[in-house]
């Protein structure tokens, strides 16, 4: 390599881009507000009535905390998931891992009648794991990574899943509790429930700490052996801070369509790949995403709620048939 | 020095690869050469511990491949197979960062951003290094992947085609910067090559494949001969005096 030293100016002008800069603060700003719109609206005068306060702090603060944690931790899980598999279309929601969580729900409520919140959890967490696991290694055995075969085997993986868990409940009359489930929504979030939701918090610590990781096994097995990573180590890391985000999300929440759909690629087209530095954006997207959902969710027919789910699905729905569609033209 | 003795490695019944010995000495550009299937690639593939030989041991700088920790072998060694699928939207900058990853664990201190801005340089991509890699015709993104393991700065260097997707001026940029790398910084490189001009006017030793063996061995003036480049190759080859040196012939 050549061996003249660059003047010291231009090195740092041509280095990777900061990870803190005015639009970050701008985007924090607007999911802050977006944040507090979230806690001010409601049927329940929190502000007028004597108990408001109490209120407050019973539903409307855990409800908030748990959109943030569960658009965060979704969208991040997307995000982790598209590195790992390199492919666009692959988040909890189209490779099975939600339906997974969902039967391991199950597979404890119905074994372990007296389960305590931290034991579904616990079922859902390794049932997520198993199934993405499993889906990881069916990827393993197909060439065309990038295809859409990939989540259209998932969506199918899913889909057995659930009729699985479908039957089940239909067998033991819990069919109702599995509906109600399924319907991801942040209604019946309050405090002393929602706390488990902190552990995503954990896990995005964790997912930001190894992004490069990450990163490295999204450019493929050759490439993380070469840098010497040792690629099956980083694909197994992933999949358990998938599993434990998509369980906890799903015990806590339900389901969350397509948000890790959305997010990742949104971000992916504005600021491309690297982790690293599009963790933070990522996860503010998710959680902006998922308020003003929830909040149309609350809003559109009130005093009534729709679930979250039903106007993610719509959203999600769009934007999963506008990335085939320019995925398409690009050829 | 890279050393291997009666490596193998079988896929089926019909595709056997050596027993090869083989001992290229440090310093310079060895040229795999040979016919399609010759075994040069999964060859290379096994000296970059990307495939496990069947038996046999390979030994890279004193550090035996296969044994040292994955970790410790990208500081000595690197490794870039001709293809690489991906969908990463990655700038050129982000790729060839990625290159100091052994060094660094991931954060880049201002002498790891020097060693990333010479690498970029030395493949002519100043211009292009925040653009995304998808933004990229496929020859500049070779480029950018052999900067990357260039950013990696090991002593041995392994590349599998690296001219594959290279017009004319970038296939003779690269071997001429590859060509300086080994002689100025001492690196020792080992490509693989299909035009056998190019391995004889720029490599200092060729090695020549054939059905899973190594069939020649020797400085590239040894052999670029007739008799012995008609023999792996299956084909007519004839020797002429060009401007530069001995160039084959052989349409």
């Amino acid at each position: 390599m050549t061996s003249q030293t660059l003047p010291d100016r231009e090195t740092r002008s041509r280095s990777r881009q900061r990870l803190l800069d005015w639009k970050l603060l701008v985007g924090v700003a607007v999911v802050v507000g977006l944040l507090v719109l979230s806690l001010y609206t409601g049927v329940y005068d929190v502000v007028g009535a004597e108990d408001g306060g109490e209120m407050f702090a019973i539903t409307r603060i855990p409800r908030t905390v748990a959109i943030m944690l569960a658009g965060a931790a979704m969208a991040m899980s997307g995000l982790v998931m598209q590195l790992l598999t390199q492919n666009r279309f692959v988040e909890p929601t189209t490779t099975g891992t939600t339906e997974w969580a969902g039967l391991g729900l199950l597979a404890v409520m119905l074994l372990f009648p007296g389960a305590s919140i931290s034991m579904r959890m616990l079922g859902a967490v390794l049932a997520a794991f198993v199934g993405t696991m499993v889906f990881f290694l069916f990827l393993r055995r197909v060439s065309l990574r990038s295809s859409l075969i990939v989540p259209i085997v998932g969506i199918m993986l899913g889909a057995v899943v659930a009729s699985v868990s479908t039957f089940i409940a239909l067998q033991t009359d819990t069919l109702q509790n599995l509906g109600v489930w399924f319907a991801g929504s942040f209604t019946s979030v309050m405090r002393g429930q929602y706390e488990f939701l902190w552990v995503v918090a954990v896990v995005a610590a964790a997912v930001f700490f190894v992004a490069d990781r990450f990163t490295i096994a999204g450019l493929g097995e050759e490439v993380s052996t070469n840098v010497g990573l040792n690629y099956h180590r980083v694909v197994l890391l992933g999949t358990v801070l998938i599993a434990i985000a998509t369980g906890v999300v799903t015990v806590v929440v339900g389901n969350l369509p397509f948000l890790g759909l959305i997010v990742p690629n949104v971000v992916s087209m504005v600021r491309g790949d690297d982790l690293r530095s599009n963790l933070p954006w990522v996860c503010l997207l998710g959680i902006a995403i998922v308020t003003v959902c929830d909040l149309v969710s609350r809003t559109i027919i009130a005093p009534f709620e729709v679930p979250v789910s039903l106007i993610l699905g719509i959203l999600g729905a769009v934007v999963f048939v506008a990335l085939i569609l320019k995925q398409r033209r690009r050829g | 020095m890279i050393k291997l003795q009666g490596v193998c490695k079988s896929y089926g019944d019909e595709v056997t690869i050596g027993p090869v010995d083989l001992e290229i000495p440090r310093g310079g550009v060895t040229a795999l050469v040979g016919p399609n299937g010759a075994g040069k690639s999964t060859l290379l593939t096994m000296m970059g511990r990307l495939l496990k030989p069947d038996a046999g041991s390979i030994e890279i700088g004193g550090h035996g491949v296969g044994t040292t920790p994955s970790k410790e072998l990208a500081r000595v060694v690197s490794i870039l197979r001709q293809e690489n699928h991906f969908i990463t939207r990655l700038t050129v900058r982000q790729l060839v960062g990625f290159g100091r990853f052994p060094h660094t664990k991931g954060r880049l201190k201002p002498e790891d951003e020097e060693h990333v801005s010479r690498a970029i340089d030395f493949v002519d991509m100043h211009g292009l290094e925040h653009r995304y890699l998808d933004e990229l015709s496929g020859g500049q993104r070779q480029r950018a992947y052999v900067a990357m393991v260039l950013a990696q700065d090991t002593e041995y260097l392994l590349l599998d085609e690296p001219l594959n997707n290279l017009d004319l001026r970038h296939s003779v940029q690269m071997m001429k910067h590859l060509k300086r790398a080994a002689d100025e910084l001492g690196r020792t490189i080992v490509i693989v090559v299909h035009d056998i001009n190019f391995a004889g006017h720029y490599a200092d030793r060729i090695c020549a494949m054939k059905d899973g063996r190594i069939v020649e061995f020797g400085p590239a003036d040894d052999v670029m001969t007739r008799d012995t480049l008609t023999r792996v190759f299956d084909t007519p080859v004839q020797m002429v005096e060009g401007p530069n040196g001995k160039l084959a012939v052989y349409y």
